[in-house]
């Protein structure tokens, strides 16, 4: 299991140091200050062997974390904790930074000694640690006994993540599709792959002990639920999308998904992503960019690039930037575009055409000439692709929230009780093409 | 708030400052000074002799305080022993107060104070706390006791404290569950004979249940527990893969590894006809692919197990080339991880858009990864045939680039290339001569001395080439010299007339001016055999080469099972087992695949080859082992040879008919090998010995799991001629024993008793292992099947006909003799071969030994006879295809030790489905009975 826990700055001081097994010893905390942070060449694994040892490191702006053992631990584990560990103490003081870090030194001893013991990590949800992780250790005498053990059942109990007697006036939940979508196109415009990994993230101000149940759209669930109504089937049968594959927040049962299709859950406090998912059929590519680049004689390239908009035209897409690279031996460009406005940036070896704004169904144009310098480099120019940055309103994978239930059988409050939003965002991944 | 002024106190004389403070009475101020203790602490200065000050103020309510002083206690305990006595009743009264949370603070604490006499009294609150009515001290308990096995194991044992944990295993809260479970697991590595962890189906029936229920991180500790348990049958390792799967859609990657691991070692319980095991291999693959898109660092570990994933079951991911696809921003340690995964999936189906890609990535500027995107496409040549052209194009265009790496690097996979396809891309040669002065790799240097050599004949300038090599020969490094020297031999035995005074140089270079024994001694070897007769040294130099393999890097299977067992946890990101890098006893037991316990009567289908070890690829997987041979048959560079570990079995197998023919033919065909043998057997120590034998572990493990062939059961002894006791029976072959399946049936009208076996000695030297046993009496009409292992170390003699087999069994006093006519199984798990010692075999038995046989009405492809053959341990040697002919080369050993060597030809389109087969044997009289076999074998 893990040995010790070692927080650095930039420059390899240490901020942290949490030894957990005796076979760790002071030693290794210079051994890799030395070995990974002050190494000669960058390091090139995550995951590094000195003199039998091995550390787990992963870096958080100029901060670093390492994880050290001397056994077999399980890998994945380790750097999943690591993740984890950056996430409650986001949660607790915000950015992690060293100045952060050292105001709350105390604060991250008391919670490494809550969540990994021996080793083995234990609870990290910041839901349940915040009961009783406070900084103000006085507060342990005010507890009565009751309040005591709320917090030990808790903390082990099946639903680690939300506390009891959670109260708010207005029950209200938030729910955000958030989804990027990937392309890799071929000049002819024939998709050489493409994909959306989606997240949907809930933001949930619920009272009591609420339980949830999430419907989307997704042809497995809607199939084996709508044997019952056939009409609903024939009605939502057209829309319903391929999922890939989805994870879910520990909070799901995941039995129950496994046997009966549905996504049902107990949610932690405030908001966490309840749902990761990845398809790969029918998605909506929100926008087709069509290169056109063309040599003219050794010295100058002609670019004309058009990019259509592929949605409903009601729909707004933002942020539209389009990455077009120029040859290293540039030495002038000239441009023109219909919308937005196009510089040429010297340093990023690139044209970037901005739009603001571009409704569906349109479609707008660029062309540009370069200039080259005349070189006697043999290697041709390798034609990166031109990619493209947007923010749409919709869902590209069709993915569609088709419910999402709250039960509070002791609270009295119900269903239509809870005001929900949600809300579609579809952002490019990495959306290229080649030309 | 702002700790963060507690780490930048440096002045002088501030121990003796914060002993003033930490004395004060003021409790905010005692506080800020255990601060600045706790902050000094962690930048690593020496406050050790604050140790009863601090201790001092462990005495509080204010739990902050506290918990900062436990800190500081850990930390120095063990350095102030004595004191630490001190704060003994602290902890005792903690553990005994009203509010859990302190009680499991005093008791998690105590365990980490690795004081001998601390523990002493350790273990009352212990025993208390692990009975705690609070479910949050009873986890933090469980783990205590894994801290105190830590330093006193015997103490543990003595207090019963394992009973007590084994109990907390069906405790009702999931979390002390699964910290019981973590910590008894990690005790039970360190007593690797002891049944701590007593799995059986009831206590795994529990582990599932709170798998559902437990934190993400229990859930990870019950499923890598649960790998280490073997099902008894493919029923109950199918109902635990059912209750295992849905955590595959966890959002924590390491819970989908671990479940990943549990799948993939239960999977080789479950009958490849099974729906279920189609099933699961669709329902692993999205997580896998999931898997990739979590954070770099998890993606890396992800990458490295599916490296073995793949290996180990190439049909999960098969159609998933495209999610490996290099991003434009992975870190470096994912692309190269993903370029390993693309070249294993590369097959004809994907390699165009893979040749694509990796055209792309040979642009790039990581000279590592450009390197490796080189190399890889010189792979995909190798391993997909239709290929090949194109990559050889792609390989020239690179080299037209003149970036130097990537033409060195293309140079060394083109030499492989050249070895895969002879005389195929010569007219390449040109072009890479044009570049032989900007290698500076030894590697390079040495494939391209290596494409002079061996094409010499082709190259004009060839000897002027070599010898602007010579001029710097002894700057060069060892492997550039070695293949220089061969070079330059090859080329004067090309063209003897104009190099004679070259090859005198090279030879007084290698031989006078070196210190380089083997550079010496090959030199003496040649010189000695140029000298002597140059017609063997010919053969010698340019014999005909080995194929090489068309995979690299692969894992050596056994260790790859092993690693399997390991997924997700270090030993599968090192790609080593635990051993390798972990001190001590701790977690080096060697883990194992379980083997297949379902019915194997179906045969396989040809599509699913058996698991691990096809035939035709196992002998490519050898190591480095045979390096030392291929050294002398100038194959030092390059990718694994399939064929060199031929002498090296001399150390270990038993088989010595074989090596007696295989050996000598070879000492006879190629003299300049005995003098070295003489040196080699010292060079060949133990460890390859050891990692032979592995391989053969392995045969005798998996080479057997699939369904052999077994005849019906025949009846042998009517029930006339023995007294109304009829026998019928067959031979069968399982994990590498053979037994004889008999069944008895008592036709008569009283009740038999008293049952005997008996064999005469036969030619398969074939004996009963064990006495007959058939346990009741036998009423009338009553019908008992018995296995009767059977062992081959009987006396062997030969029998007319050969096969003949008799044996007298029966009842009371009435042995009936009997010739069971059922053929006795025939290969034994040995019959492995490797594809050059096959042809020196061949060569070595007399022509007149052949015999030819045809085999009709048999409309089998050869992949299909092959794996049916497999399974009856004939083992397919090499494979061919020539002028429309599929040709199967094969071996088999029968049970009294004799090798049989056999050419299968079989004609696909053939509409009589005629099957040829020649068989070659020292022993002549076994082929028709081969034959027969082979007949039956292939028919049934």
């Amino acid at each position: 299991m893990i040995g010790g826990l070692f927080i650095y700055n930039h420059k390899g001081e240490v901020l942290i140091s949490r030894v957990y097994r005796d076979d760790i010893g002071r030693n290794a905390v210079d051994a890799f200050r030395v070995n990974v942070i002050h190494a000669r060449q960058q390091v090139r694994s995550p995951v590094t062997n000195i003199a039998r040892t091995s550390f787990f490191h992963v870096k958080r702006s100029n901060i670093w974390l390492a994880a050290v053992t001397k056994q077999n631990v399980n890998a994945a584990m380790v750097f999943e904790f690591l993740y984890k560990m950056c996430d409650v103490m986001a949660a607790y003081f915000g950015k992690i930074s060293e100045e952060n870090i050292k105001n709350n030194f105390v604060l991250i001893y008391e919670l490494l000694d809550e969540i990994l013991d021996f080793g083995y990590p234990q609870n990290s949800e910041t839901g349940a640690l915040k009961t009783f992780i406070t900084q103000q250790g006085i507060k342990s005498q005010h507890q009565t006994k009751e309040e005591q053990s709320q917090i030990t059942s808790q903390v082990t109990g099946q639903i680690g993540w939300r506390r009891e007697g959670i109260k708010y006036r207005r029950n209200e939940l938030f729910l955000d599709v958030l989804e990027s979508v990937n392309l890799l196109m071929s000049p002819q415009g024939q998709v050489l792959s493409a994909h959306v990994s989606g997240r949907v993230v809930m933001k949930s101000y619920l009272s009591g002990m609420p339980e949830c149940k999430f419907g989307m759209n997704d042809k497995i669930v809607i199939e084996k639920q709508g044997k019952g109504t056939a009409d609903e089937t024939s009605k939502s049968g057209k829309q319903s999308i391929a999922i890939d594959d989805c994870t879910f927040h520990q909070c799901v049962r995941l039995s129950k998904f496994d046997s009966e299709c549905s996504i049902s859950f107990i949610p932690p406090d405030g908001e966490f992503e309840l749902m990761r998912y990845r398809t790969t059929k029918d998605i909506i590519l929100p926008f087709r960019v069509i290169p056109l680049v063309r040599e003219v004689g050794r010295t100058k390239l002609e670019v004309k690039v058009v990019i259509k908009s592929n949605f409903k035209p009601s729909l707004l897409a933002q942020k539209i930037e389009v990455r077009i690279p120029t040859p290293l031996n540039t030495s002038g460009v000239q441009v023109i575009c219909m919308k937005g406005k196009a510089k040429y940036k010297a340093s990023e070896n690139a044209i970037v055409w901005k739009i603001k704004r571009m409704a569906g169904m349109k479609e707008s144009q660029i062309s540009a000439e370069i200039e080259l310098l005349p070189t006697n480099d043999k290697k041709k120019w390798a034609r990166p692709p031109i990619s493209m940055n947007f923010e749409v309103p919709f869902a590209p994978s069709g993915l569609k929230v088709r419910y999402l239930k709250v039960f509070e059988p002791k609270l009295n409050y119900s269903d239509h009780d809870v005001i929900k939003w949600v809300r579609y965002i579809g952002r490019s991944g990495i959306y290229e093409t080649r030309c | 708030m702002t700790d963060s002024k507690y780490f930048t106190t440096t002045k002088k004389g501030e121990i003796f400052e914060l002993k003033a403070e930490l004395n004060s009475d003021k409790k905010e101020k005692k506080k800020e000074a255990v601060k600045k203790v706790i902050a000094s602490m962690t930048v690593g200065k020496d406050v050790s002799a604050l140790f009863p000050d601090v201790v001092n103020c462990m005495q509080t309510d204010n739990l902050e305080l506290k918990k900062l002083v436990y800190l500081y206690l850990m930390n120095y305990a063990k350095s102030q022993p004595d004191m630490a006595i001190m704060a003994v009743n602290t902890f005792v009264k903690d553990c005994e107060d009203p509010n859990p949370l302190i009680r499991a603070l005093a008791v998690r604490t105590m365990g980490c104070i690795r004081v001998d006499k601390i523990t002493e009294y350790l273990c009352e609150p212990l025993r208390k706390c692990l009975k705690d009515e609070d479910p949050y001290v009873r986890k933090t308990a469980a783990v205590c006791v894994a801290k105190l096995h830590d330093i006193n194991a015997q103490l543990v044992e003595d207090q019963g404290f394992l009973d007590t944990l084994k109990d907390l295993i069906s405790d009702s809260n999931p979390m002390v569950v699964a910290n019981a479970v973590a910590a008894l697991s990690e005790i039970a590595e360190s007593h690797p004979s002891s049944n701590l962890l007593d799995l059986n189906p009831q206590s795994i029936n529990k582990l599932l249940t709170a798998l559902n229920e437990c934190t993400e991180w229990g859930q990870i500790f019950i499923l890598d527990c649960l790998a280490n348990y073997m099902p008894k049958d493919d029923r109950e390792a199918q109902s635990i893969c059912e209750r295992v799967t849905p955590r595959l859609s966890h959002a924590n990657s390491a819970v989908v590894l671990s479940a990943v691991k549990v799948l993939m070692k239960f999977m080789e319980m479950l009958s490849k006809d099974l729906d279920y095991y189609g099933t699961l291999l669709k329902k692993l693959a999205p997580p896998l692919v999931t898997l990739l898109s979590a954070e770099p660092e998890l993606q890396y570990v992800a990458l490295r197990n599916i490296n073995l994933i793949v290996q180990k079951r190439p049909e999960i991911l098969k159609h998933e080339m495209k999610v490996f696809f290099v991003k434009y921003n992975d870190p470096i340690y994912v692309k190269l991880e993903k370029l390993d995964i693309m070249i294993r999936l590369a097959s004809q189906a994907n390699i165009a858009q893979v040749l694509a890609e990796l055209k792309e990535y040979a642009t790039e500027v990581d000279v590592d990864f450009v390197r490796k995107a080189v190399r890889a496409i010189g792979r995909c040549a190798i391993k997909v045939e239709q290929s090949a052209e194109r990559c050889v194009s792609t390989l020239l265009d690179l080299i037209q680039t003149k970036v130097n790496y990537v033409v060195q690097e293309a140079i060394v996979v083109i030499k492989d290339i050249f070895r895969k396809y002879p005389n195929k891309y010569e007219s390449v040669i040109a072009t890479l001569c044009e570049n032989l002065d900007s290698l500076d790799e030894p590697e390079a240097r040495a494939a391209m001395i290596w494409i002079v050599g061996e094409y010499a004949e082709r190259i004009d300038n060839a000897d002027e080439l070599l010898e602007s090599f010579l001029e710097g020969f002894h700057d060069e490094s060892t492997q550039v010299q070695l293949q220089l020297l061969t070079a330059i031999v090859k080329l004067f035995l090309k063209k003897p007339t104009e190099t004679q005074e070259l090859v005198q140089q090279v030879l007084s270079l290698a031989t006078q001016d070196s210190d380089n024994p083997d550079l010496r001694d090959r030199g003496y070897i040649y010189w000695r055999l140029l000298s002597t007769d140059p017609v063997a040294a010919k053969e010698v130099v340019l014999a005909e080469k080995p194929l090489i393999s068309e995979e690299t890097d692969l894992i050596e299977p056994t260790l790859l099972d092993e690693l399997i067992c390991y997924i997700g946890t270090l030993a599968s990101v090192y790609h080593k087992p635990p051993s390798a890098f972990v001190e001590g006893g701790r977690g080096v037991v060697h883990k194992s695949l379980p083997p297949r316990t379902a019915s194997s009567e179906s045969a396989e289908s040809p599509e699913t080859a058996p698991t691990g070890a096809p035939p035709g690829e196992q002998p490519d997987v050898i190591p480095a082992q045979g390096d030392l041979l291929g050294d002398l048959l100038n194959l030092d560079l390059g990718p694994p040879v399939s064929g060199p570990p031929l002498a090296t079995s001399s150390v270990q197998m038993g088989a010595v008919d074989l090596l007696g023919g295989g050996l000598d033919s070879l000492i006879g065909g190629t003299n300049f090998v005995a003098p070295p043998t003489a040196a080699v057997p010292a060079n060949l120590g133990a460890p390859i010995g050891s990692g032979l034998s592995d391989l053969f572990d392995l045969t005798s493990g998996v080479g057997t799991l699939s369904g052999s062939y077994v005849a019906p059961k025949a009846v042998w002894l009517p029930a006339m001629k023995a007294k109304g006791l009829e026998i019928s029976g067959t031979f069968t072959r399982q994990v590498g024993s053979i037994s004889m399946d008999l069944q008895l049936t008592n036709k008569a009208l009283q009740v038999m008793t008293d049952f005997a076996i008996q064999f005469n000695r036969n030619s398969f030297g074939l004996a009963p292992a064990a006495p007959l046993q058939v346990h009741a009496p036998l009423s009338p009409n009553q019908t008992v099947e018995i296995s009767l292992p059977l062992s081959t170390v009987g006396s062997v003699m030969k029998m007319e006909p050969l096969n003949n087999l008799q044996v007298g069994s029966g009842q009371g006093r009435h042995p009936s003799p009997y010739s069971p006519t059922s053929r006795a199984p025939l290969g034994s798990v040995e019959g492995r071969v490797y594809r050059q010692m096959f042809l020196a075999t061949w060569k070595d038995i007399p022509n007149e030994n052949e015999a030819q046989f045809q085999i009709r009405d048999c409309p089998l492809n050869a992949e299909a006879a092959s794996s049916k053959l497999q399974s009856s341990n004939i083992f397919t040697v090499a494979k061919r295809n020539v002028e429309g002919q599929d040709m199967l080369y094969q071996s088999l050993k029968l049970t009294n030790g004799i090798w049989v060597l056999a050419e299968l030809r079989i004609q696909p389109g053939n509409p009589s489905c005629t099957v040829r087969l020649s068989l070659k044997c020292r022993a002549p009289e076994v082929s028709q009975h081969v034959y027969q076999a082979y007949e039956t074998i292939l028919k049934n």
